[in-house]
């Protein structure tokens, strides 16, 4: 159990970030964008808002999007959380970080993190969006530089290229 | 203060660079020369070469020795580097906020120095280790460091010539200097950067006045090469301000007061300060604390009683209008940039005009507040250590906000250290540095460093804003649509782009300085954007008035002068892609085109509007862009440049608007402050002039600012509604 007593408050002792579980020390009401950042280091996850109206937090809870820094690390105890640091495998990019840089779908980069992520869901659940699709569900996610055009670009060609990886068996 | 302005015969100067009161740009009091024994740590063995300005020091050379002796020259504005083992180390006080100059700037220093791009390492905004730079803002990174950087590598790349000429006892001049070494053609010998370096403590000082390969040439430059450590960004390793994390450092959080002005009279942090792992601070009017956690911190904040009494209340977001025309300042530092101060008063030639017109318009138009909102809100981590301060920080002004460390906590520059890590950006935001202030005092009165992270509500409220604006025009026509006279009065928005760039016989054109309610300073562009709206919508009313086509109407009214020539060419790349002459707007479609010129930039824009009646909500469909900055060093960069730009500027252009009332914001978050997201995106195009016969200019800001009033004429284009208040519509259109 990952709840445990200490003095009058419960806290939470452990979270499971990109498969490792990490032992921390937060009361439940703390932001799971603060633990990240401030106890773990997993600093990929950025603060924007701090209302969810940004997405820059944007981590996957159980494979599906949430905003951070609105989240309590209480209810994400038990869950898998995957941030943008758990996207890379054995040095290699996920196709989705590979298109950003591809695509060059960033300038100052600070949103980038809740992009990507954001995206990782939407191709979950949708692995051929139409530009609308996209717009619809990237909507939470701020790009101040000015850069959507781009990144909708960037989930085209992820798209295609998982969809090619998919075609080819792999 | 009054400006006005005559008709500039032949148009403007090409690449006079306009500077107004908003840019933050004095040098600091005290400038303190660079450490000759740091720079001789930094250096090592290897060979730096050092760009002075002209007519500082014609040349010096400070010989073989490590430091021997000699003092720099003064006015460095930029090094180079190149190791024994080839390393090639550029040094700049200018800072990358996501305009991409890490990468298009080690492009121009590779074409110069006949080097591989991938060999080149930026070190930018450390105030250590950089030559002073007044700030990255401007447009001016492009046009003058770029061109300084270039002049370094250049003389970089002469002396590896005349290095290996005197190993290998031949001229000089036979030597070909290619991918980071220097060949001899007849003998076949070669030798690369690294191997010219080994032995040698070199500090070389030049002129700024070195020969330089011709834009039509480049190899490396001009073309369009990625982000450089662009894969630390999409994985999240990219350490912005906000994620740097020392030893033993604390939260900090700032008592901020309920309205702006509001002076303190009370204050009582002892239920803070008995909180473990808390640090309470009461200095004058500054009052936070240093937490061990950002929790703790919160917790202590919350635990303050304070009292505060409120300051007067000038005005609010609706009538701040009125509030600007009846405050003119007296004295201030005035407007109309580099010209214009001296010049005779041009309005009773213009009143005359104006009566003998056979069309005459009057209009008035008005731009409110915005913010910038930059993604990555002001932060900073501070670090005292052995009386000196480390601190880093976002900031456009690295150097800037040294001095003003230096001056709050009476040090002396050479104490003070700020990095600049590339940031969450800023677009003239984030030239100050309160931010790096107040950690500093935290970490002062903690005894350990201290990591201040404004929230978004503080960046709303205590940063400060695009300054609100009124514009009134007066102009009169010819019956065939010659312009012929022209009043353009701006109140507090500002003279960057003020001038017309349309042939006129008679122009009155001012700058107003004016009493105004809120912190105001530089933003993207500066009031290009509020001037060019004016200008442009004025123009479209004036083309309706004569039914003439809005694109003929402006070809025939630009001068035929250089940047008449650049506009026209801009206005019919942007045209022709879009189509402007080749089809017509659906129903309550409507098409609009406007153009502007600034900083050496110059750029029009069309855009296609659908309007819903029934709701009245406007919906931009498409917008084309064409833009034409001199040679282009890094046309993807560009690109992304003009197209962001166009895209931040729809937020300002149809519904941003920072809203406050009695001293207070009351919009200070991103659900009450709309900015543009994924569903407002037009499809955007982007026509990019490449002019390889003029050297480039800067794009950071001009492409904004054609595009609010290319919407605001397809409105009008689409409903015969005329909009000349910047937000268009905020809350659509009511017909």
């Amino acid at each position: 159990m990952p709840l445990q007593s200490s003095g009058t408050a419960l806290k939470i002792t452990e979270i499971q970030v990109n498969g490792t579980r990490y032992k921390i020390d937060a009361a439940p009401d703390t932001s799971l964008l603060s633990v990240l950042r401030d106890q773990l280091d997993l600093t990929g996850s950025k603060y924007g808002c701090g209302e969810g109206q940004c997405g820059a937090c944007t981590v996957l809870i159980d494979g599906n999007p949430r905003h951070s820094c609105t989240l309590t690390v209480g209810a994400a105890a038990k869950r898998q959380i995957t941030t943008i640091e758990g996207l890379e495998t054995n040095g290699k990019l996920h196709p989705l970080q590979q298109a950003f840089l591809d695509e060059g779908a960033m300038q100052c980069a600070f949103c980038t993190p809740g992009m990507i992520m954001t995206v990782v869901s939407l191709l979950k659940t949708n692995p051929n969006p139409s530009d609308a699709q996209i717009a619809e569900f990237m909507q939470g996610n701020i790009c101040r530089c000015g850069t959507y055009p781009r990144i909708v670009a960037a989930v085209r060609r992820a798209s295609a290229e998982i969809k090619g990886h998919a075609g080819r068996g792999e | 203060m009054t400006m006005t302005t005559n008709p500039i015969p032949g148009g403007l100067p090409e690449q006079e660079v306009e500077f107004e009161r908003y840019e933050l740009r004095e040098r600091p009091a005290h400038h303190f020369e660079f450490d000759r024994r740091d720079f001789a740590k930094i250096i090592g063995s290897g060979i730096a070469v050092l760009l002075i300005s002209k007519g500082v020091v014609a040349q010096q050379e400070s010989g073989q020795g490590r430091g021997g002796g000699q003092s720099l020259p003064r006015d460095i504005s930029a090094w180079l580097h190149i190791a024994e083992d080839g390393a090639i180390t550029v040094y700049t006080g200018k800072v990358e906020i996501g305009q991409n100059i890490r990468t298009s700037l080690a492009q121009v220093v590779a074409e110069e120095l006949h080097a591989p791009f991938e060999a080149i390492r930026m070190v930018m905004g450390d105030t250590k280790f950089t030559p002073y730079d007044q700030g990255t803002f401007g447009s001016q990174t492009t046009p003058r460091m770029g061109m300084q950087l270039r002049r370094v590598a250049s003389a970089a790349c002469d002396i590896m010539r005349d290095l290996a000429a005197k190993q290998w006892n031949v001229e000089a001049g036979r030597l070909v200097a290619a991918n980071g070494a220097i060949t001899d053609p007849q003998t076949k010998k070669s030798l690369s950067y690294g191997q010219l370096a080994q032995g040698q403590a070199l500090a070389r000082a030049i002129p700024d006045t070195d020969p330089l390969i011709p834009p039509a040439e480049w190899t490396v430059a001009g073309k369009p090469l990625a982000k450089v450590d662009g894969r630390d960004f999409v994985t999240g390793r990219h350490k912005y301000t906000s994620d740097v994390k020392l030893p033993g450092m604390m939260h900090g959080k700032v008592l901020r007061p309920p309205t702006f002005g509001a002076t303190l009279t009370s204050v009582d942090g002892s239920a803070a300060q008995s909180m473990p792992g808390v640090t309470f601070v009461h200095d004058g009017d500054f009052v936070g604390i240093a937490g061990t956690d950002p929790q703790t911190a919160d917790r202590a904040l919350a635990a303050i009683k304070a009292e505060w009494k409120p300051a007067p209340v000038k005005t609010n977001s609706r009538e701040v209008y009125d509030y600007l025309k009846a405050n003119p300042q007296a004295g201030g530092r005035g407007g109309g940039g580099g010209r214009g101060g001296q010049q005779a008063d041009n309005s009773h030639a213009v009143e005359e005009a104006l009566s003998a017109s056979q069309h005459k318009l009057e209009a008035t138009y008005r731009v409110a507040y915005i913010a910038h909102a930059p993604l990555e809100p002001r932060a900073a981590v501070a670090q005292w250590e052995d009386g000196g301060l480390n601190v880093w920080t976002g900031t456009q002004r690295p150097f800037g906000v040294r001095s003003e460390l230096a001056a709050a906590f009476h040090l002396s520059e050479d104490k003070v250290r700020v990095q600049m890590p590339d940031m969450g950006s800023g677009y003239g935001g984030k030239h100050t540095g309160e931010c790096a202030v107040e950690a500093a005092r935290l970490a002062k009165a903690a005894g350990k460093p201290v990591k201040l992270v404004w929230t978004r509500e503080e960046e709303f409220t205590w940063a400060y804003f695009r300054p609100a604006g009124v514009i009134e025009i007066r102009s009169g026509m010819s019956g065939d649509g010659t312009i012929t006279a022209w009043e353009f009065l701006n109140y507090n928005s500002g003279p960057s782009a003020i001038e017309t760039p349309y042939a006129v016989a008679n122009r009155n054109v001012a700058f107003h300085p004016t009493d105004y309610p809120l912190r105001q300073g530089s933003y993207r562009g500066l009031a290009g954007t509020a001037n060019v709206f004016a200008r442009e919508s004025h123009m479209d009313d004036l083309a309706e008035a004569v039914k003439m086509d809005p694109l003929a109407f402006r070809l025939k009214n630009l001068p035929n002068d250089p940047t008449g020539d650049r506009l026209r060419g801009v206005l019919q790349a942007a045209a022709e892609k879009f189509g402007w002459s080749k089809s017509q707007p659906a129903p309550d479609h409507g098409f609009g085109i406007a153009c502007g010129v600034e900083k050496g930039g110059h750029i029009a824009a069309c855009a296609e509007v659908a309007v819903d009646r029934a709701t009245g909500a406007v919906k931009i469909v498409r917008v084309v862009a064409a833009f034409d900055c001199g040679a282009i060093v890094n046309p993807d960069g560009l690109r992304n440049q003009v197209m962001g730009a166009n895209i931040q500027g729809l937020g300002g252009a149809l519904f941003e608007s920072i809203e406050f009332e009695n001293g207070a914001i009351t919009n200070p978050k991103f659900s009450k402050y709309r900015v543009p997201r994924f569903p407002d995106m037009p499809n955007i195009e982007v026509v990019l002039v490449d002019r390889k016969d003029i050297q480039p200019a800067g794009a950071g800001e001009t492409p904004l600012m054609a595009l609010a009033p290319a919407i605001g004429n397809a409105i009008f284009h689409a409903t015969k509604i005329r909009l000349r208040a910047l937000p268009l519509a905020p809350n659509g259109i009511k017909a």
